[in-house]
C-alpha cells in the first residue's frame, strides 16, 4: 500500500499532522466529564470550550452556535429534524434538493414515516438546483453548500433569501475548504472530511433560530447536544480545521489547478467520457467523470490494482446496486463512474501518474467487453 | 419486431432483451445493435436494471442519437426507445 495514491479525500481526508499531535496530547488529559466541578472536569471543559471556540472562529460563527455531535450524519439529522420540529404549526413540508447527501434523504424518510411531507427541488445537468419552491408554506429547506459527488456549489444564500422558511445547509463536503455560505439557519459539518478524526461532527444553529430536539435529548450543558462529548477528538478536529483554514487559499488554488488539468486531460485522452459537475463554480478538490461501456466496479478494482484509490457512484459499486441518486438527478451517465478527490498534499506527479494510467485501463476494460 | 398492440399510429421497434443484465451490459448491447436498424428507425432496450433509465438517454446524448421515450413490454418491463440518427 506504500505506493498507493489516495484520491478519495471527499470520503475521508487523512488525519492532519496538527490533529495527530493535539489528539495524542489531549488523550492524556481530556477524559473527565466536562459537567463536573472538580479539577479534572475543569480541564476537560476548558479543552472542549477551546475546541468550540476554535471551530466557531474558523467557520465564522459564534461559539454558542456550535454543538459537537458523534458524526456529520447525526448533525444533519439533528439540524433538519430539529428545525422541522420547531415549525409544526407553520408547515410539515421538508423541501430538499434532489442531490443531497443520503443523510438528508434518510432524515426526510424518517420525517415522512412520522406523517410529514417531503418535496424535491430538481437540478440542472451540472447538479445545481433550479429556482422555484413549492407554492405553499414550507417547513424547512435543506440545501447543501456544495455537492459531495460532483463538487458543484449551490446558491444557498439566494435560495434562503427567496423564502421565509429556515434553511438547513449540509456543509460536510465544503467545510474547511471554502467559507460557509450565507443565509442558513442551521448547518452540519464533519471533521474527518477536513483532516480531523472520525467521530466528530458539529451542528451549527444560528442564534435566534427556533429549534427543538427531535430526539429524546439529554441534560448536557448544551441543549442541542446528546451524550458525553469526545473531548480529545473535538480538540484534534479543531486543530486540524485551524491548520487547513490557515492554508486554505493556497491549498484550494493548488487543487483547483490540478482538477482543471484532470478535467481537460480526461476529456482529451479517453474517448466517450463525460466529465460532470460545474467546471468553474465548484469545490476545489474533486472531479467526477463517467466512461461509457465500462463497469464501475471493475474500473475501481483495476485502478486500485495499479495503485490509485478512487470512489465511484456506479450502481455496481453500491451496496443497494442502485446508481448514485446524484448522477441520476443530473441525468448523466451512471456507469463507469469515477470520483477523484485530492488530499491537501496531493502532487502534480500523483495526478500525472493517474492521467497516464487511465486511458489504458479504460481501453482494456472496453476490450474485455468486446468493444 | 415489437410494437404497441396494433393501435393506429403504433410504432415498431427492434427489441433488445436486456432483462437481468446489470450496468453497463444493456448499454453495450445497445451500442452493438444500433446498426441493426435503419436511420430514423427505433430500437428498444428492455431492461430491469434501474440504471438503464438514466444511462440510455445519456448514451443517446453522448453518441448523437435521439432518445424516444419509454414503453412497457408485455411482462411489465420498461423498454427504453432510441431512434437512430445518421450521427455516427
Amino acid at each position: 500500500m506504500a505506493d498507493s495514491r489516495y484520491f478519495d479525500s471527499a470520503s475521508s481526508e487523512p488525519l492532519h499532522p496538527a490533529a495527530r499531535d493535539t489528539l495524542l496530547a489531549a488523550l492524556e488529559h481530556g477524559y473527565a466529564d466536562p459537567r463536573r466541578l472538580h479539577d479534572q472536569a475543569r480541564n476537560s471543559r476548558l479543552m472542549l470550550e477551546n475546541a468550540r471556540e476554535v471551530i466557531a472562529n474558523c467557520l465564522a460563527v459564534r461559539a454558542d452556535e456550535v454543538t459537537f455531535t458523534p458524526s456529520g450524519t447525526h448533525a444533519v439529522h439533528l439540524g433538519v429534524l430539529g428545525l422541522l420540529a420547531a415549525r409544526t404549526r407553520t408547515s410539515d413540508l421538508l423541501v430538499h434538493s434532489a442531490v443531497e447527501h443520503s443523510s438528508v434523504v434518510h432524515a426526510g424518510r424518517w420525517h415522512e414515516a412520522r406523517g410529514g411531507r417531503v418535496a424535491r427541488i430538481e437540478v440542472d445537468a451540472t447538479g445545481r438546483v433550479q429556482p422555484g419552491l413549492p407554492d405553499e408554506p414550507v417547513g424547512v429547506i435543506a440545501l447543501q453548500s456544495a455537492n459531495h459527488e460532483v463538487g458543484t456549489l449551490q446558491p444557498v444564500a439566494e435560495v434562503a433569501a427567496s423564502t421565509d422558511a429556515p434553511l438547513f445547509t449540509d456543509a460536510c463536503a465544503s467545510a474547511g475548504r471554502v467559507a460557509l455560505p450565507e443565509g442558513w439557519a442551521a448547518a452540519a459539518v464533519s471533521a474527518h472530511k477536513w483532516g480531523g478524526p472520525a467521530g466528530v461532527g458539529a451542528l451549527l444553529v444560528r442564534k435566534g433560530t427556533r429549534w427543538r430536539n427531535p430526539f429524546p435529548g439529554d441534560d448536557r450543558v448544551d441543549e442541542h447536544g446528546t451524550g458525553f462529548e469526545n473531548v480529545p477528538a473535538a480538540l484534534a478536529a479543531a486543530a486540524a480545521l485551524q491548520a487547513v483554514v490557515a492554508e486554505r487559499e493556497e491549498t484550494a488554488a493548488h487543487q483547483a489547478a490540478l482538477i482543471d488539468e484532470i478535467r481537460a486531460e480526461v476529456a482529451r485522452t479517453v474517448p466517450d467520457v463525460e466529465v460532470v459537475g460545474d467546471p468553474d463554480d465548484r469545490l476545489p478538490h474533486l472531479v467526477t467523470f463517467s466512461c461509457l461501456y465500462v463497469d464501475g466496479e471493475a474500473l475501481v478494482g483495476e485502478l486500485n490494482r495499479r495503485g490509485f484509490s478512487i470512489a465511484s457512484g456506479s450502481a455496481c459499486t453500491s451496496s443497494a446496486l442502485e446508481p448514485s441518486h446524484v448522477l441520476a438527478a443530473m441525468g448523466v451517465l451512471t456507469h463507469g463512474n469515477v470520483r477523484l478527490s485530492l488530499t491537501r498534499d496531493a502532487t502534480r506527479e500523483d495526478v500525472a501518474a493517474f492521467l497516464a494510467a487511465l486511458p489504458d485501463v479504460v481501453r482494456d476494460l472496453r476490450a474485455e467487453a468486446g468493444l | 419486431m415489437n410494437g404497441t398492440d396494433g393501435a393506429p399510429g403504433a410504432q415498431e421497434w427492434l427489441e433488445l432483451d436486456c432483462r437481468q443484465m446489470r450496468c453497463p451490459a444493456p448499454i453495450i448491447e445497445l451500442a452493438r445493435h444500433i446498426g441493426d436498424v435503419a436511420v430514423g428507425q427505433l430500437i428498444g432496450v428492455a431492461a430491469t436494471d434501474v440504471a438503464a433509465r438514466i444511462d440510455v438517454p445519456a448514451w443517446c446524448r453522448m453518441r448523437g442519437h435521439e432518445y424516444a421515450g419509454e414503453a412497457t413490454a408485455d411482462d411489465g418491463v420498461p423498454v427504453f426507445l432510441v431512434r437512430r440518427t445518421d450521427a455516427r
